[in-house]
Order: C-alpha cells, then structure tokens, then sequence
C-alpha cells in the first residue's frame, strides 16, 4: 500500500461553547477517492475549511507527504497543492470565465502586469481536458449551473494541486451531469491524484469512491476499504449511539389534531405537503440540507406565499399572509439563523422577549415598562437564562442562551404550535439538553410542536412521529415505533 | 396553551426561588457612562458655541435677537424629527428639499386660485404627505434601496415645482397665511419655534415610549428578525416615508409664510442640512440606534454656530465649510478619543 498523501492526525477545533473538530484523523492516498461521511454537523465543513487554510486548528498535526506542515491561509493550501470544490461555487457572475479561474492565482508577464493571453490559452487547455465547450471570454452569468461547476473544477486544476476535496459536487447538478463528473473524478484519479469526497448519497459514495472516513459529533468513527462495508454499516457508524438513552423523552397525552396541512405548495421550494399535528405532540421533520423543510415552515408562518393548498389551525382555515397573522393565530417559529432571524443581537434581553407582543403590553400605543421587565423576567427565570442583566444585549449572551431568548419570546406569547428549526443548532451539550427538556414540558403543558432538525439522533430521540422529506416532497413517515435510523436516511437521501 | 397558573406552577416547582437574583434589571445605568453619553458631549459643544457667541456680540443675549435666530433652524429642524425616526429604521429620504418646493409651488398655485389660509396650509402639508407616501410606496412595493429612490425624487419632485413655475415667482399670499412663518404665540416666543418645541416632545413619547418606537429600534437593528417576530416592516417603513413627507410639507408652509413668496429653487440643499442634524445628534448612520434628545441639542448646536457665524458677517458658503468642519468634528472626537484609549492600554501592556 502507498503511503498516504496527505494525514491528519489529532486534528481538534473548537468554537465558543463547540467542539467542532474533537481528535479527528483523517488519510487520503493517491490515485484513490476518499469518501467523508457524517451527518450535518459531523465536522466536515470544518474539516474542509482546516484543510484549506481557512480555520487554523487548536491542535494536532497536518501531515503532506510524512512532513509536517502548517496551514494558516488560503494562499498555503495552495502552495501545498490542495484544492477544493465548494459545496456553492463561490465565483463572480460578473467576471469572464478566464478571470474566474484564475481569480487568486494570476499568471504575470515580465512586467508584472496581469499576462491575460496566456491565461486564456490556459484556460482553454483546462476546459479542453475537462471536455467542455465553453467560450473563457463569456461572462460566467450566461453558463448554466453544470458549467460554472466545471468552471469551478477547472479553477481548482489551475493550481496543479495533488489533492482534490470536493465538497457535495452533485448537489446541484443533474442525472446526466453527474455522469459526466464521475467520468472527471475518475480521470483525476487515474492521474494519481488524491481525492477527498464529501457526500450525503450513498449510491454515489458507492460508485465512485474507493475509502471512507466516517465522522460524528465532530469525532472520527471509522475509516476502511468501501468494499469491506455496506450502506447498513455506514448508516450504523453515522448515527452511532443508541438514541434512547440521550433523550429521555417525557411521555405527553396526544390529544385531538390542532392543525392539518392539505396538498400545501410552492412554485419552486416544495409540493404536495399534507400532516396532521395533534396536540401534546412533538413532530420530527427529517431530511438533508435544502430538502424543503424550512421553507415548509416559514409558508406556515407567512413568510413565504404557497402556490396551493389548504391549512386548518384550531378548526379554523388558516392563510397566514405576515408572521403577524401566524402569531395571532398561536402559530410562531423559531428559525434556524439564530444571528440573523431570530434574535436582534444588538438590542437588550427584555426588549427581544417583549418584542412580538408589545401590543399586549401597552395601553393606548404607550409600552408598560413594569409589566415589560415582568414578563421578560418570568421568561428568562422559566428558561433558566444566564446572563448579567436583562438590559444586557443579547449578542453579549452565548448561544445557547441567545436561543433561549428567542424560544422565550415566543413562548411569551402563549402559542399553541411551536414550530422549531434546528434548534440546538451550534449550541453547547449543556443547553441543548435545556433546550430539549423544555420540549418536553411544552407538550406536556398541551402545546404541539414541529421540530426540523438535521440531527437523526435529536429527531428520533424527541419525535413522537417522523417527516422525511426529499427535495421539496414527503419521502416517508415513521410513528414512535418503527423509527429507525437506517429507515430514516434510506429515506431522506431518496436510496 | 399554557395558562398563567401553569406558569407559576413552572416556575416556583421547577425552579430555585434565587434564580431571578441572577437577573438584575435596573434600567438606570450608572453615573459613568451617563457622562460618556453623546448627548452629554453635545451639550459641552453648545455652551461652548453659547459663550462664544456671547464673546462675539453683545447683542446676542438680547431676546429678540435670540428669538430671531431660531428662525434659521426651526424648519429644517421640524424635518430632522422624523428623519431620525427614518434613519434609525435604517432608512433616508434625500428628497425632503425638493418636497418642499413641491409643496410651496402647490401652494403658490392654490393661492392664484383663491385659496384661504388654512386651505393653503392644507394644501401644502398634503402634498407633502402624498410626496412622501410615493416614496415609501415604491421603495417597499418593489424593494429598492431608499437612498437610490430619493435621489430619483429628488430630481422629479423639484423637476415638477420648476415646470409648473418656471422662471416666475409666486407672491401675494394672504394676510393671514403669513402668521404660520411669522406670528408670535407669546412674546418673543414664534409660532414655528413654539411648534417645534411641542413637536420634539411628540417625537420623543413616540420614539422612547411607544410600541410604534420600539419596532422603528427594532427593525434598524435587524429587518429580518423583526420581521421574523411578527412585524409588518413594510407598512413601519411606509408610515416612517409618509410622515417624512408630511414634516416636509409642514415646514414647506412655515417657511412660504415666512419669505412670503414660492420660487423652484426654494429649500435648495435642505436634505443636507436636515440629515446632518440627525446625525450630528447621535443617529447611526446605518440605523439601530439614537435619540431625540440627542437631535434636539443637534438642532441648537447647529443654530448656534450658524448665527455666531452670522455675527461675524461670515458670507454662507464659508458658514458650510464650518458646518462641514463641525460635523466632522464631533463626529470623529468621541471615535479618535477611544483610539488613544486604545493605543495607550496596549502599549502599557506590551510594557509590561
């Protein structure tokens, strides 16, 4: 057996109150497609980004070629010659194909000017080997998504590196497409270089790759031979613990349907979406990143307009036009961008948990401060909240309890649905074992909820039934006790 | 549904009664950083520019010359109010000048018609509110940024006030009609500085008060979690643009009262001037943050320095280079001051 390339050994990172990266190790050969595995939050974006200079690890050694060496930009993977293929081409529309792929590795004439001919010579050669025909001189807009793909490819060769990572390269492109790049993984690494892919499906893991490495939680499980294993295992090494044991999950008495969602639609996001949420219940939805889901819940939240479809709340129809009319209703949502969506970090604690129902705290337009800190206190005491001061901001908190915050004041408007997008997404173990036990006692108290989460162990572990859903449309349905993990991801990744 | 009782129940079962201890909530911040407050080192500037003036003229201190000097500043100050509401919700009308000269010309015409006083104040707040609710209409119908949209109607509103006018020049407005920009309500105090007045209160109970000024917080910190917390943060912005608009109008009738005539180029450069008092104020440029009171002193810095420039029988365009030069000034003071603070805590770090 050759040695290996490129090895990583021990490689940990962490984040404010994460450990993204926890021991990892990680080798890839030469001539040989390396698959990564792991659920959303494994660690594989992190892992990308340490191996292209972008995070610096805390510790542990990145080995090129039995040499140790240091990565601390960009400009360092490339000189290591290690390339990556980003999940969402980062590329410039405005700019040629020429200029894009050559963006941060320009060629030079003897008067240090940008050598522009010579870089179209060469991109002509690129996209010559990669068998496309493609004027470099167009802007990258008029190229179709498959092409500014390749594009991005051909930026990558540009370099000459020995290793390729490319992370989610098919999840774009169509069936026909992604023949055609299989062709092109193939060819690179007959050439002998070294490739690491980053998949969800399992049927292409199976096709073109020849090792995996499996990550969970940030640590690694397992790598080997992909002859030597079958997608069960795979599966098994993914999800890992029994889930069970994590989640003690408080029993609640499911009561009568609180709202029933009929053939909702939507032009381009998702179609044919029909459930039925009953009281006391929690609702796991499944699937891969971009399979819909958000978007499922922000329609319910009116954020989004449906193209068809009907939705009944408390026995009443139910067409939420603003968040404003969902709220009325007692239907919020906590959304997935804690930053950004769901709170405003740079306003104080007790004026987010108040914000949606100002109007409830207020005489004649004029806010009640007393009644205003007395409810923002009561929230932040039920959510066990830690921080100095409710006049503190909230971007001073860290994240579990910034979303506390956000749970709170949605809470604070005593809703009957609460609809919840990954929520423990990027918080500590500590919160997010506040986070779910406080689930818990929603539903005990009658509340329905419908948790999105991209974490199989959370779903199974909170869910009282399960929504799979696969590129816009409900793949499957589990109940409390024919869940099971293979079953799940069979499902989500459309196997 | 989780009931109040289920609540109180949550609370005293499941949790430790010292928890809320954790929690202090006291609104008042300390001494320190009330003295460190922008409208604090506003204040210092004017009682600067106050003795400063005082040193410049000995008639300054009479009163009605004082009251004469308000005049300067009253209308555009009137704008300056709900501009900083607008600018705090992250948005901007540079079109308010040219709002002006619409609604003046409206006026002027109305006036040829035989309008009376009051239907000319009418007149001239309306179109300045429908200016301002066609602003607004088509930066939220069709998401354009604000700054791109009030330049556009900037141009066509005062476009407009020159076709309709020309050359020529609407005069002989009513007897009547002339108590808006001229009359006083009680000795020297006039009706515009005494409108203001009232007015900055108004701004203040709405801005620090309401549930209305707490969404305008809200959505210039964060549009999006705003709206993701039930906020229709079109219809806030629409509101903000119409009453932009009506102040626009408001002060297009004090000030055709008070010069008593219309011409296009009446309020010529306006917008600047209003929207540096906002800033000048303590208002974040990019929204989220500012005060009323911050824009109140703003208001009378800006009156000060004008008038003891005006003492100084210093000609206008070099008062703007003055104005330029003070809003760069207290702007940068507080932003180079921590700079030292900065620079000098590192390097009694690296000394040690």
């Amino acid at each position: 057996m050759d040695r290996p390339v490129l090895e990583l050994r021990n490689i940990s990172k962490t984040f404010p109150g994460v450990k993204a990266l926890d021991g990892v190790e990680l080798q890839l050969y030469p001539g040989q497609v390396t698959a990564l595995i792991g659920e959303n939050g494994a660690g594989k974006s992190t892992l990308v980004k340490v191996l292209t200079g972008i995070y610096t690890p805390d510790g542990g050694d990145i080995l090129i070629n039995d040499e140790p060496v240091r990565m601390q930009a960009a400009t360092d993977a490339k000189r290591h010659g290690i390339s990556a293929i980003h999940q969402e081409a980062v590329m410039f529309d405005e700019l040629s194909v020429t200029q894009n792929i050559f963006i941060n590795n320009q060629n030079r004439n003897r008067f240090g000017l940008l050598d522009w001919p010579l870089m179209r010579r060469r991109a002509r050669t690129l996209l010559e080997y990669l068998d496309v025909n493609i004027d470099p001189d167009l802007p990258l807009r008029e190229l179709s998504v498959a092409h500014k793909h390749l594009v991005s490819f051909a930026s990558a060769l540009s370099i000459n590196s020995n290793i390729v990572i490319m992370d989610e390269p098919t999840a774009s492109l169509s069936h026909h497409e992604i023949q055609e790049l299989y062709r092109l993984v193939r060819r690179l690494r007959d050439e002998g270089k070294a490739i690491l892919f980053i998949s969800h499906k399992f049927d292409e893991i199976f096709e073109i790759c020849d090792r995996y490495t499996v990550f969970r939680d940030g640590q690694f499980v397992g790598a080997g031979e992909i002859n030597d294993v079958t997608q069960d295992d795979l599966v098994a090494m993914m999800v890992g613990r029994t889930v069970k044991q994590i989640y003690p999950k408080i029993e609640a008495e499911i009561g009568e349907p609180v709202m029933t969602v009929e053939g909702l639609c939507h032009p381009t996001e998702f179609a044919d979406i029909d459930f039925e949420l009953r009281r006391g219940e929690i609702l796991g939805f499944y699937g891969l990143v971009g399979a819909g889901r958000s978007e499922v819940m922000q329609a319910l939240f009116g954020l989004t307009p449906t193209s068809a479809g009907s939705i009944i709340l408390n026995d009443k129809p139910f067409n939420p036009r603003t968040p404003g009319d969902a709220v009325d209703q007692g239907l919020v949502y906590v959304p997935e961008d804690r930053q950004h969506q769901g709170a405003i970090l740079s306003l104080p604690i007790f004026q987010n948990i108040t914000l949606p129902q100002l109007g409830g705290l207020s005489r004649s337009g004029f806010i009640d401060m007393a009644r205003e800190f007395d409810v923002a206190r009561q929230y932040a005491t039920r959510l066990q909240l830690k921080a100095a001061s409710l006049s503190e901001n909230v971007e001073n908190l860290s994240g579990g309890n910034q979303q506390k915050v956000v749970i709170g004041k949605w809470l604070a408007t005593n809703p009957n649905v609460i609809i919840v997008d990954e929520p423990t997404k990027g918080i500590d173990i500590g919160s997010k074992a506040a986070v779910h036990k406080f689930m818990g006692e929603l539903v005990a108290q009658g509340l329905s909820v419908i948790m999105v989460s991209s974490e199989l162990p959370e779903v199974m572990g909170m869910s009282d039934r399960i929504i799979v859903m696969h590129e816009g449309r409900i793949a499957a349905r589990f109940d409390r006790d024919e869940m099971t993990a293979e079953a799940i991801v069979t499902a989500a990744t459309g196997a | 549904m989780i009931t109040e009782k289920t609540l109180k129940q949550t609370m005293t079962n499941d949790l430790p009664k010292d928890m809320s201890r954790h929690l202090p909530d006291s609104l008042n911040s300390d001494l320190r950083s009330k003295m460190m407050r922008w409208e604090t080192l506003l204040m210092v500037f004017v009682v600067i520019a106050f003795f400063t003036n005082i040193q410049l003229s000995p008639y300054f201190l009479d009163p009605w010359s004082l009251s004469d000097a308000t005049f300067n500043f009253t209308e555009k100050a009137i704008i300056a109010l709900p501009m900083a509401l607008l600018i705090i919700a992250r948005d901007i009308d540079l079109s308010v000048a040219s709002t002006i000269a619409l609604a003046s010309v409206a006026m002027g015409f109305a006036n040829t018609m035989g309008a009376g006083p009051i239907e000319l104040a009418l007149i001239g707040m309306g179109v300045g509110t429908v200016a301002g609710f066609v602003n607004g209409w088509i930066i939220t119908k069709f998401d354009i940024p604000a700054i791109v949209v009030t330049i556009g109607t900037m141009s066509l509103y005062r476009g407009i006030a020159y076709i309709v006018l020309g050359d020529e020049v609407y005069r002989s407005y009513p007897e009547g009609f002339a108590f808006f920009g001229q009359g006083y309500v009680w000795g020297v105090l006039s009706f515009e500085f005494v409108l203001f007045l009232c007015l900055a209160v108004a701004f203040g109970i709405l801005l620090h008060k309401t549930t209305f000024g707490r969404r305008v917080y809200a959505i210039g910190n964060n549009p999006t979690a705003a709206l993701f917390s039930g906020i229709n943060v079109k219809r806030h912005r629409l509101f903000l643009f119409t009453l932009v608009g009506l102040f626009a109008g408001v002060a297009a009738v004090l000030l055709t009262s008070r010069i008593g005539s219309t011409r296009p180029s009446i309020a010529m450069g306006w917008e600047l001037e209003v929207i540096t008092m906002v800033v000048l104020g303590g208002v974040n440029i990019m929204g989220g943050a500012g005060s009323i009171v911050g824009v109140f002193i703003a208001v009378f810095l800006m009156g000060l320095v004008t008038f003891g420039m005006g003492l100084m029988n210093v000609p206008g365009i070099v008062m703007s280079i003055f104005t330029g030069l003070l809003l760069i000034l207290v702007i940068g003071t507080p932003i180079i001051w921590r700079r030292v603070l900065t620079a000098r805590k590192m390097k009694s770090k690296s000394g040690n």
